[in-house]
C-alpha cells in the first residue's frame, strides 16, 4: 500500500535524523505530544523554529558585518536561537550557538564569522529534512482505495478533522480540499 | 505519530472547573511547547509575550488564573521583575508563580526561590517538569 511506503519513509527520514545527532531526545519528547486532539503540532512547531531560525540568521549576518560588531546584540540574538533550537530538540543547531557565544565573549569577530557560518549550515542542513518531513502528499479524495496521485504540495496544515485508519495508517481529511494528510 | 502519554494522577480538571494557567514567554517556540505540554495535561492555557501583557491580563475582573508559569529572560520586564509584582500585589500574590530558564544558574534560581517563585523548572521543559506542577496549583 503506497501509504504504508510513505509512512515507512518518514520514520526512516526521523530515525536518521536522530541516529545522525541532528534531532535528540527533545524532539522525541515533542512527537509524543502529538495526538488526535493537536495533530499539527509537530508541523506547526518545525514551522514557528524555522521562521524565527531566519529571522535570527539574518540579523546575526546585519550585525556581524557592521566595522564596529555590537557583541551584546549579536550574543542576544545567539542566546535566543539557542534557546529555540534547544527546545526543539535540533541538537546540532544548539551545539553551534554554544559555539558561537563563546567567540562572543572574547569579541573575536573572525572567530563570529566563522561560528555563524556554521550555525547557518546546521540549520539548512536541518531546515531540508524538516520540509521534507513536512511534505504532504495530496490525495485524490475521490480515488478508489486512497491512491495517492503522487502530487507532492507541502505547508502546514492547523486544523485536521476526522481522522480515520486505513490499513494501520491514520489519515486525516483536511476539511478545504477535502485532501488526506497521513502522520 | 505516538499514541499520548501524560501524567495519570493529575490533570486539568473538568472543562467547568479546569485550572487556567497563563504562560509568559518571548519566544514563540518555547510558548508553543509550553502550551502543548500544559494543553496535554488538559489546563487551559493562556499564553503571552511579555511581563507587561501578563499584567494586562490579570488586572482584569476575572482572570481565574491558577498559576503563571514565565520565562526568565525577557526583554524589558524580566520573569523575576513579573514575580516580584505578582508577589507584592495583594490582589495576585497567591497565584503560584513558576519561572523557567535556559540558564542553570544557582544564584538567580535561589534569587527567585527567596521571592517566593514555587518552582524553577530548566529548559528545555518536558512531561515531567508538567507532572511536577500539578500539585502546586491553587
Amino acid at each position: 500500500m503506497a501509504l504504508m511506503a510513505l509512512r515507512e519513509q518518514l520514520d526512516g527520514l526521523v530515525n536518521s535524523m536522530f541516529l545522525e545527532g541532528l534531532l535528540d531526545d527533545q524532539f522525541e519528547q515533542l512527537q509524543m505530544l502529538q495526538d488526535e486532539s493537536s495533530p499539527g503540532f509537530i508541523a506547526e512547531l518545525i514551522t514557528l523554529f524555522c521562521g524565527d531560525s531566519e529571522r535570527i540568521l539574518a540579523e546575526l549576518t546585519k550585525l556581524l558585518d557592521q566595522a564596529v560588531v555590537d557583541y551584546q546584540k549579536v550574543d542576544a540574538f545567539v542566546h535566543q536561537l539557542k534557546g529555540s533550537s534547544s527546545s526543539v530538540g535540533a541538537q546540532h543547531v544548539k551545539l553551534a550557538c554554544v559555539q558561537f557565544r563563546q567567540f562572543c565573549e572574547e569579541h573575536n569577530k573572525e572567530g563570529c564569522l566563522g561560528a555563524l557560518n556554521v550555525v547557518k549550515h546546521e540549520y539548512y542542513l536541518l531546515r531540508g529534512k524538516f520540509d521534507t518531513m513536512l511534505q504532504l502528499v495530496d490525495v485524490n479524495p475521490h480515488t478508489e482505495e486512497g491512491q495517492p496521485e503522487g502530487q507532492v504540495a507541502s505547508h502546514v496544515v492547523q486544523h485536521l478533522q476526522d481522522p480515520y485508519q486505513q490499513n494501520g495508517v491514520k489519515l486525516y481529511r483536511m476539511p478545504e480540499t477535502g485532501g488526506i494528510w497521513i502522520l | 505519530m505516538s499514541s499520548p502519554r501524560g501524567p495519570k494522577a493529575c490533570g486539568g480538571g473538568a472543562a467547568d472547573r479546569q485550572i487556567h494557567v497563563l504562560a509568559v514567554d518571548d519566544s514563540s517556540v518555547d510558548r508553543a511547547v509550553i502550551a502543548r505540554l500544559l494543553r496535554s495535561s488538559k489546563y487551559r492555557v493562556t499564553t503571552v509575550d511579555s511581563g507587561k501583557k501578563a499584567l494586562e491580563l490579570l488586572g482584569l475582573q476575572e482572570p481565574n488564573v491558577n498559576m503563571i508559569i514565565t520565562d526568565y529572560w525577557m526583554p524589558e520586564m524580566t520573569g523575576f521583575e513579573l514575580l516580584k509584582i505578582v508577589k507584592e500585589s495583594s490582589a495576585l500574590r497567591e497565584i503560584p508563580v513558576v519561572i523557567m530558564s535556559s540558564e542553570n544558574v544557582p544564584n538567580r534560581i535561589n534569587r527567585c526561590l527567596e521571592e517566593g517563585a514555587e518552582d524553577f523548572l530548566l529548559k528545555p521543559v518536558r512531561p515531567s517538569d508538567v507532572a511536577r506542577l500539578c500539585n502546586r496549583m491553587r
